[in-house]
């Protein structure tokens, strides 16, 4: 998780957040959490596509797997089994 | 054109990596830094604790930290929210951003890019941080047109509700950028002086 985490910190431009600041279970959206935004989002989307190959095939999933770096973890580690 | 109610009561000039306040040079980058690292060289300086900064493209990232300097103890920021305006120009609109932004349309385009290809965002993001809501609008020439820049805002603060505006010139294109932000309000103060065309030309002074 900890390279997931620098590549959130590349992808959303987070230039004063540091990796290690980021908890495994913290909220990526809520105000108490990181705080990200809906272009935010988008740019999560992007980054699964550009690093791990992956498409979210149902948006409703969405809230469900960038509710934490660990759901995004859980999602991609599933979803890489899947395809292997 | 005179107006008599109508006054600039501060300005900012940013070019050459060195920055301006009501005509006095009040910091100087070292003239290596590339256009990124002096605006983040600014941001530390002068602000920080505003993360969305990082997200900003150039342009934004220019006149959000001109309006910081140029604000930091204004009383316009007292004012109601609907009663400070903006009038901003510049001669790229937000090309710079648009270049970027197509040359990632070929692997994935980029939203975070996306949302930055109208040059009038700059004005959001100086609204959002600053709350103003009042009216703004955003003019393309060639060259920063000091008599539009005096008539137009004197006008809106003569038969709008706006009481103060922020008005210049804010451009960037590559490596080559240049703001002049204006603070203009319908009520004179020690430093100021009355908003004409003349007036703008002198304190922009372009090198």
């Amino acid at each position: 998780m900890a390279d997931l985490k620098a590549q959130i910190i590349e992808q959303l431009n987070l230039q004063e957040v540091a990796p290690e600041s980021i908890g495994n279970d913290q909220s990526l959206f809520s105000k108490e959490g990181l705080g990200l935004d809906s272009i935010d989002a988008l740019e999560l989307i992007v980054l699964l596509q550009q690093h791990y190959n992956l498409r979210i095939a149902n948006p409703e999933q969405g809230p469900q797997i960038f509710q934490s770096v660990r759901t995004m973890a859980t999602y991609i580690t599933a979803n890489q089994t899947v395809q292997a | 054109m005179n107006s008599a109610s109508a006054y600039i009561t501060g300005s900012c000039i940013i070019r050459h990596n060195r920055i301006y306040l009501n005509g006095a040079l009040l910091w100087e980058a070292d003239q290596e830094l590339e256009l990124q690292e002096f605006l983040r060289a600014g941001y530390d300086r002068f602000s920080g604790q505003y993360p969305k900064f990082h997200k900003m493209d150039a342009l934004s990232k220019l006149g959000w930290l001109a309006a910081e300097v140029l604000l930091k103890d204004a009383g316009v920021k007292l004012l109601p929210p609907e009663k400070v305006g903006m009038v901003l120009s510049n001669r790229s609109a937000s090309l710079d951003t648009d270049l970027r932004y197509y040359s990632t349309v070929k692997d994935i385009a980029s939203p975070a890019l996306f949302v930055y290809t109208l040059a009038n965002i700059v004005m959001g993001e100086i609204c959002i941080r600053h709350g103003f809501k009042g009216e703004n609008t955003f003019f393309v020439s060639d060259t920063f047109d000091t008599e539009l820049m005096s008539t137009y805002p004197a006008q809106l603060l003569a038969v709008t509700p706006l009481q103060a505006c922020l008005c210049g010139w804010v451009e960037v294109m590559e490596q080559q950028y240049e703001v002049a932000l204006f603070l203009i309000e319908n009520k004179q103060s020690e430093m100021g002086q009355p908003l004409t065309g003349a007036a703008l030309s002198s304190l922009y002074q372009p090198e």
